[in-house]
C-alpha cells in the first residue's frame, strides 16, 4: 500500500490493550470472518468516556470513519492479544501512527499483516486532531495533515521492511526458505510459493 | 554476553549475537491457552494448509486458562476447539478441562491445571538456557527459571507450530541489583512495582530485565516468578534471573529432560545496571490506573475499598496465600476478599496445609473471605460477565494482580490498586488501604 488516507483518530500515552480491546471480547477472534464485525464494533470501547467523548467507532456500528490511528507513546502496552491489532483492522483501521509501541503490539502488527505500525519523529499527538483527514506516502516516509496543512517526516520502518514488503511473516518465511536461508520442517516450492516438507 | 544474548546466541546456532541483531531460534516451548489459542490454530491451517502438522507435538503445551468458570457458551467452544486441535495434533501436553465441562468446577477434569505460567513451572516445562514462547504477555514469568521467555501473539504462535523458529531481536539487557536482605515485610511484588515505578511503564521497552543481588537471590522459586512476570509492565520482553541451587532443585523434582544452565559472562555489557538497597523500600501501592503509578501504602490510609482480591499468575502462587495468612493471624476481613489460587496444586495445598491445627483454606473461611475458588485467572482480567469475582460496578479493589488499566477487571468504573499479598490482606482486614507493617511488627 503505497497511499494511506482517511480521518484521523486521536489518542494519548500509554494506550493499553485492555482498552483497544476489553478482555471480555477476548472469546471472539479476528481470524473468524464470521466474528469480524462483532469484534469490530467493540474496538477502543475501553478508552475512557470522559477522556474520549469523541468514540472510535458509534453504537451499533462494525466500521469506523478514522482510517488512521495517531498516538503518543508506548501504544499497544499490555497483553498479547492479537485482537487488539485484529479489531482496529476490522473497524477499518489501515495505519497508526505513534511514538513508539509496546512491542507485542508491534510484532502482531506487522508479523499477521493487520495494519502498518509507524513511528513519528515528533510527537503528533499533540498537532494532529480526531477528524483530521490525513495521507500517509508510505515510501516517501512522509504524513500530510490536510486540514492544518502541514506535513510531517515518519521514521524509517527499520528491521522489519522485508516482513511488511512480504505481507507476514509467513510470506516472508517462506522467502527466506525458498533461498535456504532458513531451514525448517518444511520448506517452500520455489514456483509454486506452497509449502513442501523438507528432505 | 549477557545471559539473554547467550541463550538466544545458542538457538540461533551463533557463537555470539549483539544487541539489536536479527536472528531465528530454535524453539524449546510453545505454549498456548483458551482465548489466543484458537487465533493460532485458525492461522496455522489458513496459511500451512489444513492437513499442515506441528512442527513437533511434544514441544507444544496448551493450557485451558483464561474464560473456563462461565456459561458463556463462546468460551466453551474455545476450549473445544483447541481440544480438537490438541487431537489432530496428537499433542501430548493439553491440560483438558474434559468433555464433560460444563463451567462448574464439580464437573472438571483432573487434566486441568490452572493459570498456565505457574502451571508451566509445575508440569516441568520450565527449563534453564531453553527458549519459550507463549501467546501471553505474561510468558515472561518463566525468565526465573534462567531461560529466555516471552509473549507473542497469535500469528507469531501460527509460525512456530508451522517451521518450530521464530524471528526475534535480541534485546539489550538492563540490569537491576536488589542490595540487602529483604525486609520482613516486602515481597518481590513490592520490588517489582517499585522499579516499575522508577522505570516507567515503557521504561524497558524492547529490552530484556536481569534481576540479581542478595535480595533477589534470596527469594524463593514463586516470589522470584513474580519478579519476572511483571517485567511486561514496563514493556520488559522479558525478565531473567541466573538460576541458583533452589531454582535447579524445583526443576529436576519436575522433569528429567536435561538442560544446560546458563550465565551471564563477567564482561557482559548491560546497556544500565540500576542499584536499590532493599532496606530503604517501602510497601508499594500502585494506584489506578496504571501499574507505573507508585505510592506507598503507609500514604494511603485515606483510601477506603470495598473488595480485595488475592490470585493470578503474579500473586496466587503458595507464597502468596502463606503470606496474606501471615498477616491475618486470626482477625477477620472487613471488605469482601476473593481467595482464587492459580492452579490445581495451589488449591489441593491450601486444602493441605496447616497453620495452627487448620488448613489454610480454614483459615481463609474462618476469616471471612470468599473462596478459595476454583483455580484459574478468573477476574485478574475481568473476563465474561459471570467471572467470580469480577468488578461489575464502581468496585474500588486492592488486588495482589498484575494490571490496573481502566477495566481492566471488568468494569470501567472500578478503581483498582495492585500491592503485595500482604499489603492486600492488611488492607482487606482494617477496609481502607494499610501498611502490611500494622500488623507485621
Amino acid at each position: 500500500m503505497d497511499i494511506i488516507s482517511g480521518k484521523a483518530y486521536v489518542v494519548k500515552d500509554d494506550i493499553d490493550t485492555d482498552v483497544i480491546i476489553p478482555a471480555h471480547y477476548l472469546a471472539l477472534s479476528h481470524t473468524v470472518p464470521a466474528q469480524r464485525d462483532e469484534l469490530a464494533s467493540h474496538a477502543f470501547e475501553g478508552l475512557p468516556d470522559d477522556k474520549y467523548p469523541v468514540r472510535f467507532i458509534k453504537p451499533g456500528q462494525t466500521k469506523s470513519e478514522y482510517a488512521i490511528v495517531v498516538a503518543g507513546d508506548n501504544f499497544g502496552c499490555g497483553s498479547s492479544r492479537a485482537q487488539a491489532p485484529g479489531a482496529m483492522m476490522c473497524a477499518g483501521v489501515a495505519a497508526v501512527v505513534a511514538s513508539f509501541y509496546a512491542r507485542i503490539f508491534f510484532r502482531n502488527a506487522v508479523n499477521a499483516g493487520l495494519l502498518l505500525p509507524l513511528e513519528s519523529m515528533q510527537r503528533l499527538c499533540d498537532e494532529i486532531r480526531t477528524g483530521d483527514e490525513l495521507e500517509i506516502q508510505v515510501k516517501e516516509r512522509t504524513l500530510l495533515n490536510k486540514t492544518r496543512k502541514n506535513n510531517y517526516t515518519l521514521k524509517p520502518v527499520g528491521t522489519v521492511a522485508d516482513i511488511l514488503a512480504a505481507g507476514d511473516v509467513f510470506a516472508y518465511a517462506k522467502q527466506l526458505l525458498a533461498k535456504g536461508e532458513l531451514k525448517g520442517p518444511v520448506k517452500a516450492n520455489h514456483n509454486t510459493g506452497n509449502w513442501v516438507e523438507a528432505d | 554476553m549477557t545471559l539473554t544474548e547467550k541463550i538466544l546466541a545458542r538457538a540461533a546456532h551463533r557463537k555470539s549475537v549483539e544487541p539489536g541483531d536479527n536472528i531465528w531460534v530454535d524453539v524449546d516451548v510453545l505454549m498456548t491457552h483458551d482465548i489466543c489459542g484458537p487465533g493460532a490454530v485458525n492461522v496455522f491451517y489458513q496459511k500451512f494448509g489444513r492437513d499442515a502438522k506441528v512442527w513437533d507435538p511434544d514441544k507444544l503445551v496448551i493450557i485451558p486458562d483464561h474464560f473456563i468458570f462461565t456459561k458463556d457458551q463462546r468460551s466453551h467452544e474455545n476450549i473445544n476447539q483447541v481440544r480438537t486441535f490438541a487431537r489432530e495434533q496428537g499433542v501430548k501436553y493439553f491440560y483438558d478441562t474434559g468433555e464433560g465441562f460444563d463451567g462448574t468446577w464439580a464437573t472438571m477434569s483432573n487434566g486441568y491445571k490452572g493459570v498456565c505460567h505457574i502451571a508451566l513451572a509445575q508440569e516441568g516445562h520450565n527449563r534453564p538456557g531453553e527458549v519459550l514462547f507463549g501467546t501471553d504477555s505474561h510468558t515472561c514469568t518463566s525468565g526465573a527459571f534462567g531461560e529466555f521467555a516471552t509473549g507473542i501473539g497469535d500469528a507469531d504462535a501460527a509460525l512456530i507450530m508451522g517451521i518450530g523458529k521464530l524471528w526475534v531481536k535480541v534485546p539489550p539487557t538492563m540490569k537491576f541489583v536488589v542490595h540487602g536482605k529483604l525486609p520482613t515485610y516486602l515481597m518481590a511484588k513490592d520490588l517489582i512495582l517499585y522499579i516499575i515505578g522508577d522505570i516507567g511503564i515503557g521504561g524497558a521497552t524492547y529490552q530484556a530485565m536481569e534481576f540479581a543481588g542478595e535480595a533477589v537471590q534470596q527469594l524463593s522459586v514463586e516470589e522470584k516468578m513474580t519478579l519476572c512476570n511483571m517485567v511486561i509492565e514496563a514493556g520488559g520482553k522479558n525478565g531473567v534471573i541466573e538460576p541458583n541451587e533452589e531454582v535447579l532443585a524445583y526443576v529436576h523434582e519436575r522433569t528429567s529432560q536435561p538442560f544446560q544452565v546458563v550465565k551471564s559472562d563477567a564482561d557482559a555489557k548491560y546497556r544500565v545496571v540500576k542499584e536499590y538497597d532493599a532496606a530503604k523500600i517501602d510497601p508499594v501501592v500502585a494506584k489506578p490506573h496504571s501499574p507505573d503509578n507508585r505510592d506507598f501504602a503507609k500514604n494511603l490510609g485515606g483510601v477506603k475499598i470495598n473488595r480485595a482480591y488475592i490470585g493470578s499468575c503474579t500473586g496466587g502462587k503458595i507464597t502468596d496465600f502463606r503470606a496474606a495468612a501471615k498477616v491475618l493471624q486470626g482477625q477477620r476481613v472487613s471488605v469482601e476478599t476473593f481467595i482464587v489460587p492459580a492452579t490445581r496444586e495451589i488449591y489441593d495445598q491450601l486444602h493441605s496445609e496447616q497453620v495452627n491445627g487448620r488448613t489454610l483454606a480454614q483459615l481463609f473461611k474462618d476469616a471471612g473471605c470468599i473462596g478459595p475458588e476454583p483455580p484459574g485467572c478468573q477476574a485478574c482480567l475481568g473476563g465474561p460477565v459471570d467471572t467470580i469475582g469480577r468488578a461489575n460496578k464502581d468496585e474500588v479493589v486492592i488486588s495482589s494482580t498484575n494490571r490496573n488499566f481502566t477495566g481492566r477487571m471488568g468494569s470501567k468504573q472500578a478503581q483498582i490498586y495492585l500491592a503485595s499479598p500482604y499489603t492486600v490482606m492488611a488492607s482487606a482486614i482494617r477496609g481502607r488501604i494499610t501498611d502490611p507493617r500494622e500488623f507485621l511488627g
